[in-house]
C-alpha cells in the first residue's frame, strides 16, 4: 500500500441498479472492497459480472445507486480518476496489427508514461520474446499477459480485470494465476470475475458470489465453504462416491471392507458452496 | 515520451500501411483505373489507313513532295500485284483499302466497317485526285485553304478521369476507414478501453481524421504525379485548391464511414455498407466517365450526392482552369453534407455490439 494514504475503500458500491431493458442485470448491490484487498466475483455465464465491473468503471451509468472509486465518484466519467485505474476488458482491445512492444508503448504514451516502463512489462510477463509479434499472432495467454500489461503499464492503484484465464488451457491458467498474485502482492487492490471456483479459491481474498444480478454472499473461500457445512464425500476406487457427516466412522467401516484402494476424500468446495447458494446446475 | 494524439496516429498509420487489402483499396486498385483509362483511351490520334496497292498507280508517283509527305502520314502504304489477293485482305480487315488504277480511273476498294477510316480514305484519294487534275491543267489554284487549330472546351481522357477517379479513390478510404475502425474498435473492445484511458475524444478522433488526411494527400501526389509524369496530365492554375476540397471531402466522407459502421454490427457489414454507399455514388457522380450524356433526372438526382460535388469542385480547379472560387459552393456543400451525417450517425452512435 502507498505510504501516506490511510486505508480506506478502494471501491464502494451503494445499491446499484443497471437493467438492460426488462432483464435487471445487476439488481440493488451493495459492495465494500478495502484497499490492497483481492477480490473475485465468481458466477456463471450471464450472472451480471461484466456489467457490475463496467458500472464500477465508470462505463455504465447506472439506473440506480451509485459507485465510488478511490473515494471520486466514477459517473459521470471522471478524467482525474483514469490514471489510477487499470482495466483490463473481457476480449483482448488491441490496435489491429500492431506488435507487442508497439501495443504497450501506445498505451503508455495515453497514460503519459515513458516507453521504458512499457519495456518493463514486457519482460514481467514473459513476453520479450514475442515483443516483435503482431498482437494477432499471440497464442490465447500471451495475448492475455499482453491485455494484462497494457492494464497496468501506468502503475495503477486499482486493477480491473474481466475473465482474465477465460479461453485459457489449464496450464496458461496457472501461469497467470503467479502473475495475478504479483500484481496484489505489490499492494494494488485486485477485482476479477472469474468463473472458475478453483481460480477464486486460489487467488482471492474473498469472494462474492454472484447469480441474477444480485451478490449472494461476499466472504472469503475458507469462511464461505465453512458456512456450508458440507458433508465430506468420500470417493471410492470403484466409483463409488459416499456422502457423510461421519467421515472417521465411514472410513473404518469402508477400511474394513477392504475398499480404500484409490480412495479421496474431500470436504465441502467452493463449487459446493456455489451450487447450494445458486440451487442450480454449474453453467459455465 | 509521445503525445496521446502523436501515439494514437502512429498506431492507426502502422495499422492502414500493414493492412495489404486497405493499401490495395485506397492507392493500387484505384491506380490501376487511372493507368487503364489513361492508357486505353488516352491515345484518341487515328492510327494511318493500311493502303493495298496494288500494281501501278501512276498517281502517287507524281505526288510532289509536300503532297508525298501529308499522304503518308494518313496512309501506310504495302504493294500488291494481285487483285483478288488485296481484295481478301480488306474483306478480312487486314487492310482498310485497296486502290487500282483503270485507265485514268483511281479506284479504291474499302469496307464501312471502319466508318472514320472509310470517310477519311474517301476524302483524302479524291482530294489528291482534285489536286493533281489542278496541277495538271497549269492554273494556279484560286482558292486555298489553311486549317488553323481551336482549343476545345471538351477534355482529354486523362484531364477528365483524374479528378473523378482521385475523388472516387478518396471517399472510398475515408468511408472505409472510417467504418472499418468504427466497427474494428468497438468489436474489440478497444473504444471502450480508450474510454477508460486519460485521452479525450477529441484527441482520438482528431489522430483517426489527420491520419485519414494524410492518406488523402498521398493519394492526391501520387494520382498528379503518375498522371503527370505518364499520362500527360497538365494541372490548370488554381489545381491547389483541390487541397482544400480533398480535406472537406475526407470529412464528409468519413462521416459516412461512421454512419456505415453505426448501423452495422460487423466489421464485414460495415465495410459492405460503406462500399454500397460509394460505389454506385461513384457512377452516379461521373467519377468514371462524363453524365452529360445522361437523362436529365438522373443529373438532377446526382447533384444531390456529395461525390458529385466533390468532382465537379475537382474537376473546375483541377483541369478546367477555374479559379479557386470555383470550389467554394462545392466547398460548402460538402461541409454541409459533413455536418448532417456526422451528427445522424452520433445519434446512430451506440458503444457496443450488443
Amino acid at each position: 500500500m502507498a505510504a501516506g494514504r490511510t486505508v480506506s475503500a478502494a471501491i464502494e458500491v451503494v445499491d446499484l441498479t443497471l437493467a438492460y431493458g426488462d432483464l435487471r442485470a445487476v439488481d440493488g448491490v451493495s459492495l465494500e472492497v478495502p484497499e490492497g484487498e483481492f477480490v473475485g466475483i465468481l458466477g456463471p455465464n450471464g450472472a451480471g459480472k461484466t456489467t457490475l465491473l463496467e458500472a464500477i468503471e465508470g462505463l455504465r451509468r447506472p439506473d440506480s445507486g451509485s459507485a465510488t472509486v478511490l473515494g471520486l465518484p466514477v459517473w459521470p466519467r471522471n478524467a482525474a480518476l483514469l490514471p489510477r485505474i487499470g482495466v483490463q476488458l473481457q476480449a483482448s482491445a488491441f490496435f489491429e496489427r500492431l506488435s507487442a512492444r508497439e501495443q504497450l508503448h501506445t498505451f503508455a504514451s495515453l497514460y503519459g508514461v515513458p516507453r521504458r516502463a512499457a519495456d518493463d512489462w514486457l519482460e514481467r510477463v514473459g513476453l520479450v520474446e514475442k515483443a516483435d509479434s503482431r498482437v494477432e499472432d499471440l497464442s490465447g495467454g500471451q495475448a492475455q499477459r499482453l491485455s494484462i500489461a497494457c492494464a497496468l503499464v501506468h502503475d495503477p492503484e486499482l486493477v480491473f480485470l474481466d475473465e482474465p484465464t477465460a479461453a485459457l488451457d489449464p496450464q496458461a491458467r496457472r501461469n497467470l494465476w503467479d502473475l495475478l498474485a504479483g500484481i496484489n502482492e505489490a499492494g494494488r487492490t485486485v477485482v476479477l470475475t472469474t468463473h472458475y471456483m478453483d481460480e477464486a479459491e486460489a487467488l482471492c481474498d474473498r469472494v462474492a458470489i454472484m447469480d441474477a444480478g444480485r451478490i449472494l454472499q461476499f466472504d472469503t473461500p475458507s469462511a464461505l465453504i465453512r458456512g456450508l457445512d458440507a458433508p465430506t464425500r468420500i470417493l471410492l476406487g470403484d466409483g463409488e462416491v459416499v456422502t457423510t457427516r461421519d467421515p472417521v466412522a465411514e472410513i473404518g467401516r469402508l477400511a474394513a471392507e477392504q475398499r480404500l484402494d484409490g480412495v479421496r476424500v474431500q470436504t465441502g468446495t467452493l463449487e459446493d458452496v456455489f451450487l447450494d447458494l445458486t440451487g442450480r446446475e454449474y453453467r459455465a | 515520451m509521445r503525445s496521446p494524439f502523436l501515439a494514437l496516429s502512429l498506431a492507426i498509420v502502422r495499422g492502414f500501411v500493414r493492412d495489404k487489402a486497405s493499401v490495395f483499396f485506397a492507392l493500387v486498385f484505384p491506380l490501376m483505373f487511372l493507368v487503364l483509362f489513361g492508357g486505353l483511351f488516352g491515345d484518341q490520334t487515328q492510327s494511318r489507313v493500311e493502303m493495298v496497292q496494288v500494281g501501278e498507280v501512276a498517281l502517287l508517283e507524281e505526288m510532289s513532295d509536300g503532297t508525298r509527305s501529308a499522304f503518308d502520314e494518313t496512309f501506310d502504304v504495302s504493294r500488291s500485284e494481285d487483285l483478288q489477293a488485296a481484295l481478301t485482305e480488306v474483306r478480312k480487315g487486314d487492310a482498310d483499302v485497296a486502290i487500282e488504277m483503270r485507265g485514268d480511273t483511281l479506284v479504291a476498294h474499302y469496307t464501312q466497317t471502319d466508318q472514320v477510316k472509310a470517310a477519311v480514305t474517301q476524302g483524302a484519294l479524291r482530294a489528291f485526285v482534285d489536286g493533281t487534275n489542278v496541277a495538271l491543267s497549269g492554273e494556279p489554284p484560286r482558292f486555298a485553304l489553311e486549317v488553323e487549330r481551336v482549343e476545345d472546351d471538351s477534355l482529354s481522357t486523362i484531364q477528365f478521369v483524374t479528378p473523378g477517379l482521385l475523388g472516387w479513390a478518396v471517399a472510398m478510404s475515408a468511408a472505409f476507414g472510417a467504418a472499418a475502425t468504427l466497427q474494428g474498435w468497438r468489436q474489440s473492445k478497444l473504444l471502450r478501453r480508450l474510454q477508460l484511458a486519460p485521452v479525450s475524444t477529441r484527441t482520438v478522433v482528431g489522430a483517426r481524421v489527420t491520419v485519414t488526411l494524410l492518406i488523402a494527400l498521398v493519394q492526391m501526389a501520387i494520382f498528379i504525379g503518375l498522371g503527370a509524369a505518364a499520362f500527360d496530365l497538365t494541372l490548370t492554375g488554381s489545381w491547389w485548391m483541390a487541397v482544400p476540397l480533398l480535406v472537406v471531402g475526407t470529412l464528409c466522407f468519413m462521416a459516412l464511414g461512421l454512419l456505415a459502421g453505426a448501423i452495422t454490427r460487423t466489421t464485414e457489414g460495415a465495410v459492405n455498407a460503406a462500399n454500397f454507399m460509394v460505389l454506385p455514388m461513384a457512377f452516379l457522380s461521373g467519377s468514371f466517365f462524363p453524365l452529360d450524356g445522361a437523362p436529365g433526372w438522373l443529373r438532377a438526382f446526382s447533384t444531390l450526392l456529395p461525390l458529385q460535388h466533390l468532382n465537379e469542385g475537382m474537376l473546375d480547379v483541377m483541369v478546367r482552369g477555374e479559379g479557386p472560387g470555383a470550389a467554394l459552393v462545392p466547398l460548402v456543400v460538402l461541409a454541409g453534407f459533413a455536418v448532417v451525417v456526422t451528427l445522424i450517425a452520433a445519434r446512430l452512435f451506440r458503444w457496443e455490439t450488443a
